[in-house]
């Protein structure tokens, strides 16, 4: 079918969406590199950062190829209002439960997301989302690895894990705000949209949570905590931007 | 007389800057070569991860190499048009991946679970009875395992789908 704008539009709100996540959460993944509580650890997450950069920068140039911004200016030269990251992402790397959790929440949407786009009408999406599934695989894989690990470990550990995976689901809901083009972007064949995604993920995350032994949290009861879809963030975004930006701002035309 | 094959066999001598036993072609990242009949070149490569940054370089070796053989009029493009798997790495370059040190990845039907990494192949002294010590290693393409023969740690190329 013919794309209208608001097709267009939100096609770029999706990638958008998908492309600040990974950059966002890549930026936090990267500051263990160096504080991993073992070497294993340091290198997995600064591996998932890696990988999470790379998929931004596909997706930042799709958004070009749409008539967006080359992917160095929208990365480095927004300001946190004009970034639809989820409030998930953005918040600083705190405790390794807190990672831990958020890794294995994140990326199980991510994998379902690009399940979801594998054979979306956007072609060069289509290819990316092909690409990034394969890669995203050891990333759950990492997850899985270390809830199971600590849902069977000591005590302590498992009580921490516990409330971390509990304290999280309103931020893990966020992922799934709605966007304004939910009608145009499923009737489309771009996307079949967040609610069906959000179920999925549901559906997969409690299998999983029920499995490694913990308490799955009681998603209707959730209150999700949304806004960073539309540009809402918290005080932890902006913070971030600086300073992943600061050597760019300094000199935006050196050569690396 | 500049045709397919011969572009093909100049990037058969051009390796892997991480893993320098290995042709890119070999490793399965040349997904196009065309020539037109002005003999102007066109090589398509594709990543084996998104975040690899090797790729920059692959490109410019590319364009270094068929240069080099009296060609100028040469354009390299990076796509995710046909996605690289571990499957397109070609016998040789397995035997290549082995000389590095590497144990080649498992061939794969398009699933991979977890145990296809817990019984590699020890690229040392052969033996199964090793164990993965996690699925990312010094590089993005490669997991840390353990053999519990000879005692030693090697990496892997990691399968991937």
């Amino acid at each position: 079918m013919e794309f209208t704008e608001k097709h267009v539009l939100g096609l770029k709100d999706l990638l958008y969406r998908m492309s600040d996540d990974l950059l966002i959460l890549g930026h936090r993944n990267s500051e263990w590199t160096g504080l991993g509580p073992i070497l294993e650890e340091d290198i997995a997450f600064s591996s998932m950062a890696q990988d999470k950069i790379g998929q931004s920068l596909a997706l930042y140039q799709i958004l070009q190829e749409l008539g967006e911004n080359e992917p160095d200016v929208v990365a480095f030269m927004r300001n946190a209002e004009a970034f639809h990251s989820c409030k998930m992402v953005e918040l600083p790397i705190g405790e390794y439960d807190f990672s831990l959790v958020r890794h294995f929440y994140f990326d199980h949407q991510s994998a379902i997301r690009m399940d979801m786009l594998k054979d979306t009408v956007v072609e060069p999406l289509q290819m990316v989302a092909r690409k990034f599934r394969g890669e995203i695989k050891y990333h759950t894989m990492h997850a899985d690895t270390w809830m199971k690990i600590l849902g069977a470990g000591s005590a302590k550990g498992k009580e921490r894990m516990q409330k971390a995976i509990l304290e999280n689901a309103g931020l893990a809901l966020g992922m799934f705000e709605l966007s304004d083009y939910e009608v145009e972007l499923s009737e489309s064949g771009i996307f079949a949209g967040e609610q069906a995604l959000k179920s999925t993920w549901i559906e997969t995350v409690s299998q999983k949570l029920e499995s490694f032994g913990f308490n799955v949290p009681d998603w209707d009861t959730v209150t999700p905590v949304y806004g960073g879809r539309k540009g809402e963030h918290t005080a932890d975004l902006q913070p971030l931007l600086d300073e992943m930006t600061e050597v760019f701002r300094i000199d935006p035309a050196a050569e690396w | 007389m500049v045709s397919v094959d011969s572009i093909k066999s100049i990037l058969e001598n051009v390796m892997d800057p991480e893993i320098p036993t290995i042709s890119i072609v070999d490793l399965g990242i040349v997904t196009d070569i065309q020539v037109s009949p002005e003999e102007e070149i066109f090589v398509e490569l594709t990543p084996t991860f998104s975040g690899c940054p090797a790729l920059k370089v692959m490109e410019e070796l590319v364009l270094e190499a068929i240069r080099n053989a009296g060609i100028d009029k040469v354009k390299v493009e990076t796509s995710f048009r046909k996605q690289w798997n571990t499957n397109m790495i070609s016998e040789k370059g397995r035997q290549a991946l082995l000389k590095h040190g590497l144990a080649p990845p498992e061939k794969h039907d398009g699933y991979i679970e977890l145990d296809v990494l817990s019984d590699v192949a020890c690229p040392l002294c052969g033996s199964r009875n090793t164990t993965m010590q996690s699925p990312f290693g010094p590089t993005l393409c490669r997991s840390i395992h353990y053999c519990k023969n000879c005692s030693n740690a090697f990496e892997s190329f990691k399968p991937v789908t």
